[in-house]
């Protein structure tokens, strides 16, 4: 942390379509080391935001406990936002997003938070197919307790004091693939070109999407036998494709991009367009993420980029067919169905 | 783009906007602070080592510092750095006691300086100390320059005048008053080991057009007429004043005019106001004081009735001016008269050497201004120097002080057998300011405060008399809040790209968004591709060497850094220091010493 808050100071900066400057979507100073991915993370969530031009009044931040969960009060001071219990932090959010779809739901976890304690939660998140962006500050320990391996851990990446991991680690990646999620991707805090454009189409995208970030522990995890440390993951980085966010404002007719681009069109507003680094990588193909990801790559890359994107599957309110309207649109007169509705409710279970 | 030199003396010498555009090179920053720390003597011993007077300078110095400080850029005012030397100067205990004294034993050269201005008194200030016996030849009968003579006393009272003055002559230099040399050819067979000219540049210019002889009586030189007010030949003047001209000068006449029994004063400008020559301040200072000042007009001719002046007619102009704001077209719309009793000339002034020979081996430009060396300020004859005004023409006190400064350490190579133009390097010494987690050696938050507006004496009061000082001088609370305005700009960012683990926590936390990690390309292309593109070209990209992981380049933008530090704070490695850079400016002491920077 630092001696003092970030002085708002926005004369240089450009504004975006609302008006604003990025400072408009900063947050309390952060009280997280120095060093830490998280902040960087917190970072590339205010550009993304602040490029949409949405108002930061329209989002809700959810997070459970951890080091990434106190992040969310480090952006967008002026927006919704609930820190909740160890874990739980989907069902907050499922409430939440049942009773007003209007917001953008952002929820920022830990592979502590998602992986283990709220290992459950973070799965039927993704069956549910959730309207939201779930971010995984993924950095492969408890930094809050003090290093302890968390269940992300690759087998032999070591502690601080040299103890080798040996439990196999979780993909949130996979799982979620798994699990039916239409959105899967993967970034590095140390990558703000690749996180910002995902973190846009995340937001743009309606239903469940992933972010796994991997976000180094500058304390606990940031040394040579860690394979989360940021030298291990510059040295190993390894993008599959890059992903562009272009939204419809800027959209330029009769521009062409080189043969063979994909270009994908959002259900929210928007398009992507791909640029393949690894050839013949093609996002819609589930088969060959999967493929991708349980397939050990023999020089240790670690693959990054949207590995997933499915625009076609309802989420919940779709499928559930919830009101459009958010319940605090209602007036008391037609969210009370009054005594003889109830009477009437209550016997269809006499 | 190569890898930035921080050893390089002009690289963060520059990033301190404020000293880099100060001619003598003043320490701003550390003087601030040291004004912040409640030690004023200290801060006024600092700026004397550079400026020599700081009593007067943080009067009516030009302040090229002040355009230049960053604050400016960041939002709309720059620090008020002129008004804190005052504070220093205001406030200091007793220094004549810490000031460089006359030595014990003089060193048997003798130096001859002609005028008692801001250049000689510089030059004798330098070498006095290192054993030269120093005489000053003063035509006038107190000495000063156009300070004394042409800054009024309501701007520059005398007594701080001459206490600055009397500091250099307890180092015993003797001022002969009432000396006009009238030929340098005798002075040079007097037997001085150098002589040094810094007689300014004091001929007004005049305006010869119709009515100019018949009015003669009414019509004054700007600079003539401002000596003798300071020297009370002239104590009254007309009820309506014209003043010609829209330059510093102009401004001092129209204030004075007020001052002299004058109800109504025109400033009368031929061109636009942003072609105008004075300085904001002084502009604000005469409007505050109901001076009209009235645009394109441009003078006729002196308007004469029964022998008397009776007003002015002028062209009315108007100007066609391209978007980069220069003139393009010039037209007369038409004439108007401005009746009035008295003008004021205030349209520049020259140089003018009647008493120096042009035979005796000092070369003469076309101008009539005398070839001079800029480094070493020597004419093309050997052992004569000259400084000030009369070097280079009309420039300001803070460059004069400056000359002076440069000329000693000539006169003092030239009298020692060695070669002048062999001067000492500047040099840099950076420290880490770091005291402890998170603690610097300088106050490092940043403070929104606006700049404070300098009291004045209400209106009628120094109206009445011609030598009440206008500005009071910022009070306790106005110094408080202002010297926590400066950035520390000296406090540097100074960055190992080895320790550096490419986090991007000091990109995340730079309030200014002054700081990339990017592929390294030649300048161009990579001031464009920086998180805020480095868009202006007059401040310096720093530069690191390859990062370790990803073999990319930190970038800093140094335009708008606020030296807060988050950046050294937020880095888990330290791979951002802050540094405190003292840039070593030599003076003849240190040549002489022989000790340059560490």
């Amino acid at each position: 942390m630092t001696s003092m808050p970030k002085p708002k100071l926005d004369k240089h900066l450009p504004r975006n379509k609302l008006g604003l400057t990025i400072r408009n979507y900063e947050g309390v100073m952060s009280t997280l080391c120095a060093g830490c991915g998280h902040d960087s993370v917190t970072a590339s969530l205010v550009q993304a935001f602040w490029e949409l031009g949405l108002a930061p009044e329209s989002a809700a931040k959810v997070s459970g406990i951890g080091c990434s969960s106190k992040t969310t009060a480090y952006f967008m001071g002026q927006s919704h936002g609930i820190n909740t219990v160890h874990g739980r932090m989907p069902s907050v959010a499922t409430g939440a997003n049942a009773v007003n779809g209007d917001l953008h739901y952002i929820g920022i976890s830990g592979d502590g938070d998602s992986l283990s304690i709220g290992f459950g939660q973070f799965a039927h998140a993704i069956r549910r197919n959730l309207n939201m962006l779930y971010v995984i500050e993924n950095n492969g320990v408890y930094g809050l307790t003090k290093g302890q391996f968390s269940a992300s851990a690759d087998v032999g990446s070591t502690t601080k004091k040299g103890i080798a991991n040996e439990q196999t680690p979780i993909d949130p990646c996979v799982q979620a693939l798994t699990l039916g999620a239409g959105f899967v991707a993967r970034g590095f805090s140390g990558d703000k070109a690749q996180l910002v454009p995902l973190i846009k189409a995340a937001l743009m995208h309606k239903g469940f999407a992933l972010i796994d970030v991997i976000s180094p522990c500058v304390t606990f995890n940031d040394h040579k036998g860690s394979t989360k440390s940021y030298a291990h993951t510059y040295k190993y980085y390894h993008p599959l494709i890059h992903t562009d966010f272009v939204a419809e404002a800027d959209a330029i007719i009769g521009e062409h991009d080189e043969d063979g681009a994909l270009e994908v069109t959002l259900h929210d507003g928007g398009q992507l367009k791909f640029k393949q680094t690894d050839a013949g990588y093609d996002p819609r193909d589930k088969a060959q993420a999967v493929e991708t990801l349980m397939t050990p790559s023999s020089n240790g890359e670690i693959r990054t980029g949207l590995l997933y994107l499915n625009e076609d599957s309802p989420d919940m309110h779709g499928s559930n067919q919830l009101p459009a309207r958010p319940l605090n649109q209602f007036a008391h007169e037609e969210l009370c169905p009054g005594s003889a509705g109830l009477e009437k409710l209550l016997r269809r279970y006499g | 783009m190569k890898p930035t030199d921080v050893k390089d003396p002009d690289y963060f010498h520059k990033v301190v906007d404020c000293q880099w555009a100060c001619p003598a090179h003043t320490p701003v920053p550390e003087y601030i602070r040291l004004i912040a720390q409640g030690k004023f003597t200290e801060a006024y011993l600092v700026n004397r080592r550079s400026n020599v007077f700081p009593g007067i300078l943080g009067r009516v110095c030009d302040r090229p510092c002040e355009p230049a400080c960053r604050r400016g850029r960041v939002e709309e005012e720059p620090v008020a750095i002129c008004r804190l030397k005052r504070v220093a100067a205001d406030h200091r205990d007793e220094v004549a006691h810490l000031i460089p004294q006359k030595p014990e034993t003089l060193n048997g050269k003798k130096i001859a300086l002609i005028g008692a201005g801001p250049a000689s008194l510089t030059v004798a200030n330098d070498l006095a100390p290192l054993g030269y016996e120093c005489t000053v030849f003063e035509a006038m009968h107190r000495p000063g320059g156009l300070m004394i003579s042409n800054i009024p006393s309501f701007r520059l009272p005398e007594e701080v005048l001459d206490e600055e003055i009397e500091y250099i002559t307890n180092m015993g230099v003797e001022i002969k008053l009432n000396h006009r040399i009238e030929s340098l050819q005798s002075l040079l067979g007097e037997g001085y080991d150098a002589v040094f000219v810094g007689t300014g540049a004091p001929k007004g210019k005049d305006l010869w057009i119709e009515g100019r002889e018949e009015a003669a009586a009414n019509i004054h030189i700007g600079i003539e007429w401002l000596e003798n007010v300071a020297f009370e030949h002239t104590k009254k003047i007309g009820e309506k004043v014209l003043i010609i001209g829209v330059g510093n000068t102009a401004m001092d006449c129209c204030r004075s005019s007020l001052r002299l029994g004058a109800a109504d004063v025109k400033v009368m400008a031929r061109k636009p106001r942003e072609f105008f020559k004075a300085s904001p301040w002084e502009l604000e200072d005469a409007e505050e004081e109901n001076v009209e000042i009235l645009v394109n007009h441009s003078p006729k001719r002196f308007v004469v009735e029964n022998g008397k002046l009776t007003g002015m007619e002028f062209e009315l102009m108007e100007y066609e001016l391209d978007e980069r704001g220069r003139i393009t077209e010039t037209r007369v719309a038409g004439s108007k008269i401005i009746p009035c009793d008295d003008v004021i000339l205030a349209i520049g002034q020259e140089n003018a050497f009647p008493w120096i020979e042009r035979d005796i081996g000092i070369e003469f430009d076309k101008w009539g201004v005398p070839v001079v060396d800029e480094t070493t300020h020597e004419s093309t004859l050997n052992g004569v120097f000259f400084g000030g005004d009369s070097a280079f023409g009309p420039k300001n006190i803070i460059w004069a002080v400056e000359h002076g400064h440069q000329a000693a350490i000539s006169i003092h190579k030239h009298c020692q057998g060695l070669e002048v133009s062999d001067r000492m390097p500047r040099g840099v010494n950076l420290a880490s300011a770091k005291m402890g987690v998170n603690e610097w050696m300088y106050s490092n938050t940043f403070d929104g405060s606006l700049r404070r507006e300098m009291p004045l004496v209400e209106l009628k009061e120094r109206l009445s008399d011609r030598k009440k000082e206008v500005e009071t001088g910022f009070t306790d609370a106005q110094i408080v809040t202002e010297v926590q305005r400066c950035l520390n700009c000296d406090v540097q960012t100074v960055f190992e790209a080895p320790l550096c683990k490419e986090c991007d926590a000091c990109i995340d936390i730079c309030p200014v968004d002054c700081l990339s990690i990017v592929p390294v390309a030649e300048e161009s292309v990579l001031r464009q591709s920086l998180k805020v593109p480095a868009q202006n070209l007059d401040q310096a990209v720093y530069v690191s060497e390859a990062l370790p992981d990803t073999g990319r380049v930190m970038v800093k933008d140094e335009d708008l850094c606020l030296h807060c530090g988050l950046c050294a704070e937020r880095c888990p490695t330290s791979a951002w220091d802050m540094q405190d850079a003292y840039i070593f400016i030599p003076h003849v002491t240190e040549e002489a010493e022989g000790v340059a920077a560490e």
